[in-house]
């Protein structure tokens, strides 16, 4: 159920990006594994694993925010956010930042501390806390993604923008600056959930490719541009235990649910949870 | 864009043909085996841009195509001892059977989303070819060795870049190629003068994947090794930045392409261990600076006639 609600953040991100800004962003899994990257540094500075937990929270979604930005303002906004182009130059920053990370970090997957342990004991089973606290922050952090995308003004500009580009700007949408914070955001998203999994799982340069994988299955059955869709998808599936069992489970699981997915991009491409547009 | 002076082209293909017959007996030992191996890896780069250049359909999961042939020439070497010849034809109707039946089932999107399925499907049967290992041996792999000379390995990886070389001529000069020209330039007004656009994109995916199959089915044949790496998502970019370098929609540019992205990441491996930064960093800088390539840039600049 924990990595349920640490997908239902990566792949927020990356529907977030896609529905508003109508780009496939393969380097999205980098992100990820940059938050993850990031919280092994602030715990092995920071010698409290608690404390270190708490800057990896601030420090991780601050700098792979600032990357994401840079990547926006030297990359995708001078391609004009073109499709395919986009997806050229994000497969190679996945692979500029994955051997960077390499380069600078190492081939070795690396533990980091869990900031507390405490067992949560229900009557009929324990529970970590630390995964208990992990589903909390998870869901506040989702709903508060919700609540940005439904009650602010940047939530109004954005679903703007991905409804009708040319009408929001004529009503002094100030596009770029949406898509540049939409995209800080995704990836911001994508390295909270890094720094979230990173005491469960390891710190490895290669950990991008599964979450972004699965991501993409989130984003289709959302609905490929379907902003409320992807949202409610990435919501439900994250909380699926079926799903979940996928991403763990023998590689034949895998290869049913990327064909299933396949073929819902192909039969219904405005995907499961389609819904009329507001 | 119709091609002009098709008697011009022809001479120099011809000519770069006879160039690379002759430099193999000046090459030393090492650039001869890499060489022969950038042929081969050229005739798949020239398989994509079938697909990317001439129909302007974006895959993602070209690995597959030259995974099917790798495998259904590889295996029943491997298993039954067959001979060359008909384990290439057998590499060949896999592909050509797999990009057949994905064609008919996804050409019905096209764009982003016909990237993603093709990712999706090619990321299914890299999973599967890790899944059913008691078979294909997975990410290990097994060795076919049909004990090919040096100088055969080498005539035999040109005779397959020369075929798919003449044979993408001869597709870009015909009537079919004008069509999915037209098809990349406007696929609506296409339709609207009566071509069935479908059966012009699975034409060109099956070309595009048969040829693809037939640089894997050499490949495993002439370097004796089948594994699944080569199904694996990198082995689908690589075609993709190969095409881009050289210039999509050029004849010759995917052999430019490949050649300079082999050497350059083969000397880049021999620095570090992280030498896939490269590929990285060429594919933002070509999409950014050089969306044409060298030979589109050349091209556009000083040879209009180069197809």
């Amino acid at each position: 159920v924990v990595s349920a609600f640490v997908l239902a953040l990566t792949a927020l991100g990356l529907s977030l990006v896609f529905g508003v800004m109508r780009i496939v962003n393969v380097a999205h899994g980098e992100f990820f594994m940059l938050g993850a990257v990031l919280a092994w540094a602030c715990a092995s500075v920071v010698a409290h694993p608690l404390a270190g937990f708490a800057a990896a929270l601030v420090v991780a979604p601050l700098l792979v925010g600032a990357v994401a930005l840079a990547a926006d303002r030297l990359i995708l906004r001078r391609l004009d956010y073109h499709p395919e182009g986009t997806i050229v130059a994000t497969i190679g920053l996945l692979y500029i930042l994955q051997q960077a990370v390499l380069t600078l970090y190492g081939p070795d997957a690396r533990p980091v501390a869990s900031p507390f342990y405490f067992t949560v004991a229900f009557p009929w089973f324990g529970y970590s806390g630390y995964k208990l606290l992990v589903g909390l922050f998870s869901a506040t952090l989702l709903a508060g993604a919700w609540l940005v995308l439904t009650r602010t003004r940047l939530g109004l500009y954005m679903r703007a923008a991905q409804q009708d580009l040319e009408m929001a700007q004529a009503f002094g949408v100030p596009a770029r600056r949406v898509y540049a914070a939409v995209f800080a955001l995704g990836a911001m998203l994508a390295a909270l959930a890094g720094v979230l999994v990173v005491p469960i799982e390891q710190a490895h340069y290669l950990m991008g490719l599964d979450p972004l994988l699965l991501s993409f299955i989130v984003v289709v059955l959302g609905g490929l541009g379907n902003l409320r869709g992807t949202l409610l998808a990435a919501f439900l599936v994250g909380i699926s235990d079926g799903v979940v069992s996928v991403f763990f489970s023998p590689t034949l699981a895998k290869i049913v649910a990327t064909l299933l997915v396949a073929a819902v991009l192909v039969v219904k491409p405005s995907g499961l949870f389609a819904q009329e547009r507001s | 864009v119709t091609v002009r002076a098709p008697g011009k082209s022809l001479a120099l293909h011809l000519a770069v043909l006879g160039m690379l017959f002759v430099i193999q007996f000046v090459l030393p030992a090492y650039h001869h085996t890499n060489v022969a191996r950038i042929l081969v890896l050229a005739a798949y780069a020239l398989g994509y841009n079938v697909l990317l250049g001439y129909t302007g359909l974006m895959s993602l999961g070209h690995a597959m195509f030259f995974a099917a042939g790798m495998y259904g020439a590889g295996l029943p070497v491997y298993y039954l001892g067959l001979a060359g010849a008909g384990a290439m034809a057998l590499g060949i109707i896999a592909g050509v059977a797999l990009a057949f039946l994905f064609g008919l089932v996804a050409l019905r999107t096209s764009g982003v989303s016909f990237l993603i399925v093709s990712l999706m499907v090619a990321q299914a049967l890299y999973l599967a070819s890790l899944h059913f290992n008691e078979i294909t041996l997975g990410d290990q792999g097994f060795i076919v060795s049909l004990g090919l000379t040096e100088a055969a390995k080498y005539n035999a990886a040109l005779a397959l870049f020369a075929a798919a070389l003449l044979a993408c001529l001869a597709l870009r000069l015909s009537p079919v190629g004008r069509v999915l020209v037209a098809i990349r330039e406007n696929e609506e007004r296409t339709r609207l003068l009566g071509y069935d656009s479908f059966r012009y994109r699975l034409l060109s995916l099956v070309v595009s994947g048969g040829i693809a199959a037939a640089a894997g089915a050499a490949y495993t044949l002439l370097f004796s090794y089948a594994g699944s790496t080569f199904a694996s998502i990198l082995f689908s970019i690589y075609p993709l930045l190969w095409t881009l370098l050289g210039g999509v929609g050029t004849l010759l540019g995917p052999l430019v392409g490949t050649g300079l992205m082999f050497y350059l990441v083969d000397y880049a491996s021999s620095l570090t261990s992280a030498y896939l930064l490269l590929v990285g960093i060429a594919l933002v800088v070509l999409v950014l600076w050089f969306p044409q390539g060298i030979l589109g840039t050349m091209r556009a600049r000083w040879l209009p006639w180069l197809p």
